[in-house]
């Protein structure tokens, strides 16, 4: 609309040395951090606690970056910073050519009114409010006329199958539908930034890996730029194109999952990534082998971007004991046979530990 | 030195200290006093206007309405009809009249302590400061005897309705103050973060999410104001409140215990028509919170 940005182009977030000391006196902290001084020191001789130390990420447009830790990671910190709901001791975050830490409160309110949506943990629903009208929150925030943001929120409650429990409480529904209304209500502000905070942490396994398939499902027509976290490697590795490792305000890694699983940067990763099932993270034409030339070609054929679970199964109900791996174009990128997928599948920490 | 005496100011400085005191506090009234009676002008004719209304249109047409309004609040036959027996037996009783001076004065007393008490316990929420600031003085109001701030209002104001409004006020006011801020105080920071993520300014957070949270709360404060104005309507009878306090106020000084006990009562009766009114339009407020359908 008024906006000066192209049309229908999502926004990246570039995140810069980003810097949160947490207590009354940041600022007179910060150069003592900079030059090194570490989060338990800070604690311990000032009372001044390290929230996020020098994280720089790049946060892909239409994409979902996942960042992962452990609670106390600071990685609710960093998605707080995204649209200013906390502000950085230092560093920028910049979104659309502007800086969110630098923007006034108007500028700020605009900005979350119209470029962000936040799903939250706990739900955060208004509990005085019904379904319809928790789906609407943010377009009555923003003024649209009733008429426009039901049918606007009706669309979106039928989107994440909740059609018929309009007039319903939130306390009226289980958690999983809760959180559905809160996916609802942050969908409904069509906002090209998702911000997901443990969106489905709260939620039981079943549910979760339900909520999981509703958001990829959305995603693949949506396309937002979607930030997501979460403490769970699982999920993070199953919505994540890109996943950033924190830990204790720290970056560890920044990857995709395969680059995380197969070249852990650290111990530290390593040790998140061992009980990881391998299988269904590796693609095929990550271990594909260049067909040796002249060679005939196995006569079973697998997807580049299969994961090595599916390839195996596949593979073994058809008695294949080698494919040649075509990408989406028909292009032939190796062959992998059977052996080569067990081994990639076998976690080689794990195997060495055996011994 | 004495240590059994305590070392107080000598009783010639101490008399100078009251009358320095109370001659600038005559002057005060002196030069002030018309024109804030003429400020608060407009609440005594509200009062008598709402008096006059009750006492001098027909009996049954005033019981009809109250008998709607009590209903249209609760959503209960019950009490609306409990209410109407009980206004019945009072008015047979000869005690129609001051029934209706008392409801009169208790109704505008709750609405002023309303209209000032949630502003105030509001802001109270906002600002620690504020908070700081306001709750001694609330204190100070709950505790210092009623009588103390009847002089300087009698001063100002002579006897009358006036004066009887701002006694009843200042005693019944904190606890809408009080619970107001308790009420938005207590939203839970999760909601709040939420509103605040959409891009909320303070006034729509305050609209959309923490009144009506707080809502149930600060009913409860409006509830324990009307009771405690109710508790008043004797003392303010003191200084020329006419209502159900005045026939108790002579009851006292004459020893007619029949007259006494029946006034006590009809107060007693209006006062759990109102509380269970107020009380069950409070939990409709809540409807939201009763799980299952």
């Amino acid at each position: 609309m008024s906006a000066p940005q192209e049309q229908g182009q999502a926004h990246g977030i570039e995140i810069r040395n980003l810097y949160k000391i947490f207590g009354p006196d940041a600022a007179r902290h910060l150069p003592a951090v900079k030059a090194g001084l570490g989060k338990e020191e800070l604690h311990d001789r000032h009372d001044h606690v390290l929230g996020l130390c020098d994280i720089s990420l790049s946060v892909p447009p239409g994409r979902i970056t996942v960042v992962m830790g452990l609670s106390g990671s600071g990685k609710s910190t960093l998605i707080r910073h995204v649209n200013g709901l906390i502000a950085p001791t230092a560093g920028q975050v910049i979104c659309g050519g502007q800086d969110v830490a630098a923007m006034s409160d108007v500028r700020l309110r605009a900005f979350r009114r119209e470029k962000t949506a936040m799903v939250f943990q706990k739900f955060a629903l208004l509990p005085h409010r019904t379904v319809l009208e928790n789906a609407r929150y943010g377009l009555d925030i923003r003024g649209l006329p009733a008429a426009e943001a039901d049918g606007r929120a009706r669309r979106w409650i039928e989107r994440v199958g909740l059609k018929g429990y309009e007039g319903y409480y939130p306390r009226q529904l289980s958690g999983g539908m809760q959180q559905r209304v809160g996916l609802a209500r942050a969908l409904t502000n069509d906002a090209e930034i998702l911000l997901m905070d443990e969106a489905f942490s709260a939620l039981d396994p079943l549910i979760r890996v339900d909520m999981q398939s509703i958001l990829l499902e959305l995603q693949k027509e949506l396309r937002k730029t979607i930030v997501f976290i979460t403490h769970d490697l699982d999920e993070a590795l199953r919505l994540g194109d890109k996943i950033a490792i924190l830990r204790d305000g720290a970056m560890e890694q920044v990857g995709t999952g395969q680059e995380i699983v197969l070249r852990p940067a650290n111990a530290y990763v390593a040790d998140f990534v061992r009980e990881v099932n391998r299988g269904r993270i590796i693609e095929a034409q990550t271990i594909a082998t260049p067909a040796a030339p002249g060679a005939a070609l196995p006569g079973f054929t697998v997807k580049a971007r299969s994961k090595l679970d599916r390839v195996a199964q596949r593979m073994v109900e058809a008695g294949a004991g080698a494919a040649q791996v075509r990408d989406p174009q028909g292009q032939l990128l190796g062959v992998i046979d059977l052996p080569a997928i067990l081994n990639a599948m076998v976690n080689s920490a794990d195997a060495e530990s055996e011994e | 030195m004495d240590l059994i005496r305590f070392p107080e100011m000598s009783r010639g400085e101490l008399r100078a200290l009251r009358q320095t005191v109370d001659g600038a506090f005559r002057e005060f009234t002196r030069i002030w006093g018309d024109p804030l009676e003429n400020l608060f002008a407009p609440l005594a004719r509200l009062l008598t206007f709402l008096e006059n209304l009750l006492i001098d249109s027909p009996w049954i047409l005033v019981l009809a309405v109250l008998a709607a309004g009590i209903w249209l609040a609760s959503r209960s036959w019950k009490i609306a009809l409990g209410s109407v027996l009980a206004l019945l037996v009072v008015g047979y009783l000869g005690m129609w009249e001051d029934t209706m001076r008392t409801i009169a004065m208790v109704a505008v007393c709750t609405l002023v302590a309303v209209v000032l008490g949630i502003p105030v316990g509001i802001l109270m929420a906002q600002s620690n400061r504020m908070n700081a600031v306001v709750t001694p003085v609330l204190d100070m109001m709950q505790t210092m005897p009623s009588f103390v701030y009847l002089i300087p209002v009698v001063m100002i104001f002579g006897l009358g309705k006036v004066p009887g409004v701002i006694a009843v006020v200042i005693y019944a006011i904190p606890p809408v103050i009080r619970l107001t801020n308790l009420g938005i105080r207590h939203v839970a920071p999760d909601v709040l973060e939420a509103a605040e993520a959409f891009g909320s300014s303070k006034w729509q957070k305050l609209r959309d999410v923490q009144l009506p949270l707080a809502l149930p709360t600060i009913m409860a404060g409006v509830n324990q104001t009307i009771m405690m104005s109710l508790a008043m309507v004797v003392v303010a009878s003191m200084i020329g409140v006419r209502g159900l306090g005045q026939p108790v106020l002579q009851a006292i000084n004459n020893q007619y215990f029949t007259m006494g006990v029946m006034n006590g009562l009809a107060i007693v009766a209006i006062a759990i028509i109102m509380d269970r009114t107020t009380q069950a339009y409070g939990r409709r407020l809540q409807k939201h919170a009763e799980a299952g359908k």
